[in-house]
């Protein structure tokens, strides 16, 4: 499903007092498949973004259209529920939306609500488990006697068990340790490739961006402050220090090359074996300064 | 706002009200509340409404906010004043009406009873609304005091109090996450028969404990690493000073009482 | 010689009889004025260690000694009072209803007189950069400030050692940089013996030693840049090696030779550049 912002503002807590404006003019087209990473600082309208993805906010003004699906102000789609289903969200420590007995029942409990039959339901579950890491002797548990990674990835499963077409994931590896967040990341690339799952990937990490992102967007104070491929946008140091972000270290590294040996190593998302063969061949071809 | 109603709200301020020794309101408002059963004559009454309605217009709350916060309790005070016309029968029969007698006694009554009524809630709204929350905690640990001699816990409470007022916007910031992430599970919280909507609240309710009951172990081990170890040595940074605004303000409360008393049939 | 300030011999701890060991059999010690980072995997043990030497837990083993004190029910009060931590969650930890409120909790737990609170709580928000929200209440505060309030409020009972554990893990990348950049002020302005423990390779590069554990056991003790020089070992037991120590191991493969192991994009290309001028 396409995923289209047409001049989308978001005013919260329209005509009272307190009311502030969390996203402005915002507009980006996401193409049906591709892997977008979104960035920004906390308050920069993130969070405010992906609640328009699956309709849990509808724009104060201009329109968000996601497959056939359209909100406007006045307009909400009267099937905002078959929205829901066609677009997974996993939260932010999705881990705090467990509740029932068992990790199975919970896994259940979303495709239950958009009334999946329970044959179906369980075919799934056999399908989300390994998929997420996860092993089958873990179903009968309470999701509430397991580790925090293990708990993150059964509140993943649930989310996938809808079987969405797009899957956003707002900062999925937060509060895990290297290991967690790498074989997180990797699960979800893979997810992507192997499925063709959009993924919106709402992160802090350039380097996550870099690695795995085929379009960046980068938000500051409710507005899109660049936007393209993260070769063209995670390069420009300058442009992005000026909103406290910062480039990813082999761009940083590269730059810094250039500047003390005054040659250019053009940015390509090349492996750090390329960089350093780059690095070498320049070492060992060129004599002596000066 | 999402609700007009007012009572146990707070409005930021600087007005001599806000600024008055959270006991010395409480005190004051203690004992209007009794004072106003006293009261039974015209001159009475319009003693503690002028009592009441400059304290109204000292605090700068406009006049219009109080009176829009306190529409539930508008309901209450006409039902009141129409059940005394109803069932007052003294005096005399002034007219007929829906096939009852309205006797003049009646009306007095009504009125007098509606007033009290109005006296009182005005009175205490303004409690909180020129008090927060940690000042009125401080207000009733200082005044509970003596209570510590017959061992009930008044600091432990104070603090409780004092952690719950602490933590209720966050435990709202967090209602509304969990509910947001149910709400993308598919749970409809909005619609359906009163049934459903029961049922949906569970899916956010558990989660909810959980994480409160989380939070609850943290913040216990926090207090303990940083040294807390029960009311006993304790010293306090929030301290309660009676200032010679509050003593001022006791002693009008006092000439307004004379007055009612010296003014009652 | 500086003097030892904490002391492990032989600990060992577990929750309870029937779960395994948490920590087995570790000794360490820690000095006065010293940073020393204590890196891990979650489960690795490293925050048990936090919490043992805070006395909010006791071990089944061996024994902890703090500035000459053994670490017991009767000595804990002492001991808290020269151990102050931050942890991990910006929320659960904030016990005031405002940010004043906060910093005094301790103080106020050691009946401290009111006088000397405002003036330390003007002080220690001061070094942490946080006096203008002296009255701000928690819930309009980011998580990097509130942890900023977090290490004041510690601070306020002037401690000898500060732990933060993982005190930076749930925040976004500029609140990890405003509590790097605090503690390191902090470390050199208050001369305490600083415990960071993190399962980020980044915030070791300024610590003095850094102890790495695994499994409940003490892996390595040595410097970060002893540390980063075993990489395939730390990504063994779970650990991220950082990008310069990725290059360097690369550069080398390609026939540079890098000597000394760098901390920092800058000594790399410091390196580099020796390397260049003498070809």
């Amino acid at each position: 499903m396409d995923i289209t912002f047409k001049n989308v503002s978001y005013i919260y807590q329209r005509n009272t007092p307190f009311a502030h404006k969390a996203i402005e003019d915002l507009s980006f087209h996401i193409p049906s498949g591709s892997f977008v990473a979104i960035i920004g600082h906390t308050g920069s309208g993130k969070s405010t973004l992906i609640q328009h993805l699956n309709g849990l906010v509808s724009p104060s003004s201009g329109e968000v259209t996601i497959g056939d699906y359209r909100l406007t102000d006045e307009k909400k789609p009267k099937q905002m529920k078959e929205l829901r289903s066609r677009v997974g969200v996993v939260f932010q420590y999705p881990e705090h939306q467990l509740f029932e007995e068992t990790v199975e029942k919970d896994i259940a409990f979303g495709p239950q609500n958009f009334d999946i039959s329970e044959t179906e339901i369980n075919k799934r579950i056999k399908e989300v488990i390994p998929k997420v890491g996860l092993q089958e002797e873990l179903l009968k548990r309470s999701p509430f006697e397991l580790s925090g990674g293990q708990m993150r990835r059964v509140a993943i499963a649930g989310v996938l068990a809808i079987k969405p077409d797009v899957l956003v994931l707002d900062e999925p590896t937060a509060g895990l340790d290297p290991r967690g967040q790498k074989e997180m990341m990797d699960m979800f690339y893979t997810m992507h490739q192997e499925e063709g799952l959009t993924t919106v990937l709402v992160t802090h990490s350039m380097e996550d961006a870099v690695k795995y992102a085929d379009h960046v967007i980068i938000l500051n104070n409710g507005t899109k402050y660049m936007e393209g491929k993260p070769e063209d946008v995670l390069t420009q140091q300058e442009a992005l220090n000026k909103v406290q972000l910062d480039v990813p270290e082999a761009v940083q590294f590269l730059q810094s090359f250039e500047k003390r040996f005054g040659v250019q190593i053009p940015f390509t998302r090349q492996s750090t074996k390329e960089i350093a063969q780059s690095v070498q061949r320049y070492i060992k071809g060129a004599g002596p300064h000066e | 706002m999402s609700s007009s109603l007012i009572i146990g709200q707070y409005v930021p301020g600087n007005s001599i009200v806000h600024r008055l020794d959270p006991r010395t309101k409480i005190t004051v408002i203690f004992f209007f509340v009794f004072i106003v059963f006293f009261a039974n004559s015209v001159f009475s009454y319009a003693t503690l409404t002028v009592f009441a309605l400059t304290t109204v217009f000292i605090t700068r709350i406009p006049i219009r906010y109080i009176m829009k916060g306190l529409t539930p309790v508008w309901f209450l005070i006409v039902f009141t004043f129409i059940l005394h016309l109803i069932v007052t029968k003294e005096g005399t029969v002034l007219f007929h009406i829906f096939g009852f007698n309205i006797y003049s006694g009646a009306l007095i009554q009504g009125f007098a009873i509606s007033m009290r009524f109005f006296l009182l809630i005005l009175v205490t709204s303004l409690l909180t609304l020129t008090t927060t929350p940690i000042e009125i905690t401080d207000a009733i640990e200082d005044m509970l005091h003596p209570l510590k001699k017959i061992k009930f816990p008044v600091h432990e409470l104070a603090l409780m109090m004092s952690i719950s007022l602490r933590f209720i916007p966050t435990l709202m910031q967090e209602t509304e996450k969990i509910s947001r992430a149910q709400a993308s599970r598919g749970v409809d919280f909005k619609t359906g028969p009163l049934k459903e909507r029961i049922k949906a609240v569970v899916p956010l309710l558990v989660p909810l404990f959980v994480s409160a009951f989380k939070r609850a172990e943290e913040l216990a081990m926090a207090m303990e690493a940083r040294g807390y170890q029960g009311g006993e040595g304790r010293s306090k940074l929030r301290e309660l000073k009676i200032e010679k605004i509050d003593i001022a303000v006791y002693l009008l409360f006092a000439l307004a009482v004379a007055i009612v008393f010296y003014t009652r049939n | 010689m500086r003097n030892k300030f904490i002391e492990f011999r032989n600990v060992s701890f577990r929750y309870s009889d029937e779960e395994p060991w948490v920590l087995k059999n570790c000794s360490f010690e820690i000095y006065e004025n010293e940073w020393i980072a204590i890196i891990g995997h979650n489960g690795s043990g490293k925050s048990t260690i936090a919490k043992l030497m805070n006395g909010l837990l006791f071990p089944q083993e061996g024994e902890i000694i703090i500035n000459g004190q053994q670490v017991n029910e009767e000595t804990i009060w002492d001991i808290r009072r020269d151990v102050g931590m931050v942890f991990q969650n910006p929320d659960n930890q904030f016990v005031g209803t405002t940010v004043q409120d906060d910093v005094a909790f301790g103080m106020e737990n050691r009946g401290f007189p009111r006088a000397e609170m405002v003036k330390r709580i003007e002080q220690n928000l001061t070094a942490v950069g946080m006096q203008e929200y002296r009255l701000t209440e928690p819930h309009r505060l980011s998580g990097g400030q509130k942890q900023r309030v977090a290490i004041a409020s510690v601070l306020a009972i002037s401690p000898k050692v500060l732990i933060l554990d993982e005190a930076t893990a749930m925040l976004d990348p500029k609140g990890r940089m405003e509590i790097m950049r605090t503690v390191s002020n902090v470390q050199e302005e208050y001369k305490l013996s600083l415990i960071t423990i993190t399962h980020d390779l980044q915030e070791v590069v300024q610590a003095e030693r850094v102890l790495v554990m695994n499994k409940g056991e003490i892996w390595d003790e040595a410097t970060p840049r002893e540390i980063f020089a075993k990489k395939e070992a730390l990504r063994e037991i779970g650990l991220d090696v950082p990008f310069v120590a990725i290059l360097t191991d690369e550069l080398k493969q390609a026939g540079i030779s890098i000597t000394n192991e760098p901390l920092n994009q800058e000594e790399l290309l410091e390196d580099l550049w020796t390397l260049h001028s003498r070809t």
